[in-house]
């Protein structure tokens, strides 16, 4: 006997296993990132020749400090979605995608938490 | 579902011994290996964040490595990687939104998405000085 409507059984499943969620996280970060890696691209090219005092006091500025969080947070979110179709295509033993799936997502995490404490640590130390 | 005929070993789809080549597949196959190119390259942003973190010995030791030949490489493919996956990211947006799916219009924006990252790659280089006697 099925407990749920036809509606509750088709969230979730869709050609990403994690549906429509996964995919608008994908387009949405693609959108933010744009105006975001062009600023980024720019300001990398300010700062080509810079010394050490003038990158920190670049990267400690509130605005720059807080861009650098959000893009941070979306280029580390698309990664993480895009490496998973990545590996459902090209992986299909069910073991190594999964390990490889957990790999990604705990690798995403913690590189994209290292990034932001960073920001973070330059930011307020004066 | 699965009838006795269909267990012997049938060629794959796409067939692609009877594919001829196109600039849209390369364009398709090149946006999965920029995308993860910048991915790698998420490595270097973290490396180099926590270089300035850490203060002005570790920076310079990071600026080194990234000014080395084999860095200034990294770095170049970074920039092209950067550039054609923007393009092409919009461009599959654009497919997303509706727009864009014919034939004919598939193959206009894929040119003028390697066309655009070949540039915005030279522009970009140009002004961070690294093209001796014309830097601006
Ligand atoms: C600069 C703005 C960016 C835009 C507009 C963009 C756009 C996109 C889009 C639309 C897709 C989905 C393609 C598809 O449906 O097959 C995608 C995939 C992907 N992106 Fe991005 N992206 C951007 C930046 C980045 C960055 C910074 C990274 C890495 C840190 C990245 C890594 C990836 C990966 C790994 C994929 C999966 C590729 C695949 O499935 O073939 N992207 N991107």
């Amino acid at each position: 006997m099925k407990f749920r409507t036809p509606l509750s059984h088709a969230r979730g499943l869709g050609s990403a296993k994690e549906g429509t969620g996964h995919w608008w996280a994908q387009r949405l970060t693609a959108i933010a990132l744009v105006p975001l890696m062009l600023w980024f691209a720019w300001s990398i090219i300010g700062l080509t020749s810079a010394d050490y005092a003038t990158v920190h006091a670049w990267i400690a500025q509130p605005t720059n400090a807080g861009v650098l969080l959000i893009l941070i947070y979306a280029a580390f979110y698309h990664s993480m979605l895009g490496l998973q179709v990545i590996i459902e295509d090209y992986v299909h033993v069910r073991w190594m995608e999964l390990m490889l799936m957990i790999l990604v997502r705990f690798a995403s995490i913690i590189l994209g938490v290292a990034a932001a404490l960073a920001v973070v640590l330059i930011a307020t130390e004066s | 579902m699965s009838s006795p005929e269909a267990s012997h070993e049938r060629p794959l789809s796409p067939h692609l011994q009877i594919y001829r080549w196109q600039i849209t597949n390369t364009l398709s196959i090149v946006h999965r290996l920029t995308g993860f190119a910048l991915s790698a390259g998420t490595l270097l942003l973290v490396y180099w964040l926590i270089a300035v973190a850490t203060g002005p010995g570790r920076f310079a030791y990071a600026q080194a490595l990234i000014t080395s030949w084999p860095g200034q490489l990294l770095m170049l493919g970074w920039t092209f990687s950067l550039f054609y996956h923007l393009g092409n990211g919009i461009r599959h947006l654009s497919w997303d939104a509706g727009w864009g799916f014919e034939l004919k219009t598939l193959r206009a924006t894929g040119w003028l998405v390697v066309l655009f990252s070949l540039i915005m790659t030279g522009v970009c280089w140009w002004l961070a000085g690294a093209i001796p006697g014309i830097a601006p």
